[in-house]
């Protein structure tokens, strides 16, 4: 059961962080240049919502396994702080420069501050990825 | 020299047994494996979802899947070392004996065909000639064909 509920969780990786990945590098101007920014986030973003909500769903199920081995943690507990600053860079993003959107929509290279986002959020789901792959390598366990 | 010789050759040649005594060398190439994945998924679902009609459909086909198929480039050659890596670290004395890893290494080869012979045609190909029922068939089979290799892996597990 723990191992269904671990490859749904992997599996959605795809969904979610390659949906997001591909939104992220049209924020860095890396891919579809051509195609206007606000269009891929329609298009996009409702697909990685999705695969957000069963990364959290199945990422809950497999704390509540053994929540106190993750609790104590070291690489579970900075996974969830990398999450709450990936969701604080997603909040800043929609609430700062994506309100301005309609004057970049179009640029090929989206402006300084939507390219920090984009790559800043890339790094912060690479972080993600390595601590969940690093939760079974403990090697320090907080009491 | 049969298969399990040139697996136990890969696995204890030096550069092999220096990895396998870092504890940080396998999850950390695991983790760049996971991380190719990821990008592999985005680079498959963005051209397959279009095929079904989904996510960017009111761009043409073929310029998403130009688009995408660098990505998909840039993540096989991630994937492919990161993978071939982890497989020598335990080939002989694990991969050998795992259905899953044989499973993985059969269906992987035919995932990488269809996707750029069969489905590249597919979406280069004129959309408004096309009868809808291929394009969708070839995002169904692309998508069952990348599944099993992702599921193999996962049932690969951890060493």
């Amino acid at each position: 059961m723990y191992l269904i509920v671990l490859t749904v969780h992997v599996m959605t990786l795809c969904l979610f962080v390659g949906t997001a990945a591909i939104v992220d590098l049209r924020l860095l101007g890396l891919t579809m240049q051509k195609v206007r920014v606000s269009e891929v986030m329609a298009r996009l973003l409702p697909w990685t919502s999705a695969g957000f909500l069963v990364m959290l769903i199945s990422g809950a199920l497999l704390f509540y396994a053994a929540p106190l081995l993750r609790y104590q943690n070291i690489f579970f507990r900075a996974k969830m702080l990398a999450l709450v600053l990936a969701g604080v860079n997603v909040w800043v993003f929609h609430n700062t420069v994506y309100r301005r959107v309609a004057e970049w929509d179009l640029d090929p290279i989206p402006p300084r501050s939507a390219r920090m986002t984009g790559g800043l959020s890339l790094v912060l789901w690479a972080f993600l990825i390595t601590l969940g792959r690093m939760i079974p390598y403990q090697v320090y366990w907080f009491n | 020299m049969s298969v399990l010789d040139f697996f136990e050759r890969l696995q204890y040649s030096p550069l092999l047994v220096a990895m396998r005594s870092s504890s940080w060398a396998f999850p950390v190439i695991a983790s760049l494996h996971l991380m190719g994945l990821a990008l592999l998924g985005g680079a498959v679902l963005i051209v397959d979802l279009r095929l079904l009609g989904f996510g960017l459909r009111n761009q043409p086909l073929a310029q998403i899947a130009r688009d995408a198929e660098r990505w998909l480039l840039v993540s096989l050659a991630v994937l492919l070392p990161t993978g071939i890596l982890q497989f020598m670290c335990f080939a002989a004395t694990k991969y050998y004996y795992l259905t899953a890893f044989w499973v993985k290494m059969a269906v992987l080869p035919l995932a990488l065909l269809f996707t750029f012979a069969v489905r590249r045609k597919v979406a280069g190909a004129d959309e408004t000639g096309m009868n809808p029922v291929w394009s969708k068939l070839a995002a169904v089979v692309s998508l069952s064909l990348w599944s099993t290799v992702a599921i193999a892996g996962r049932w690969i597990g951890l060493p």
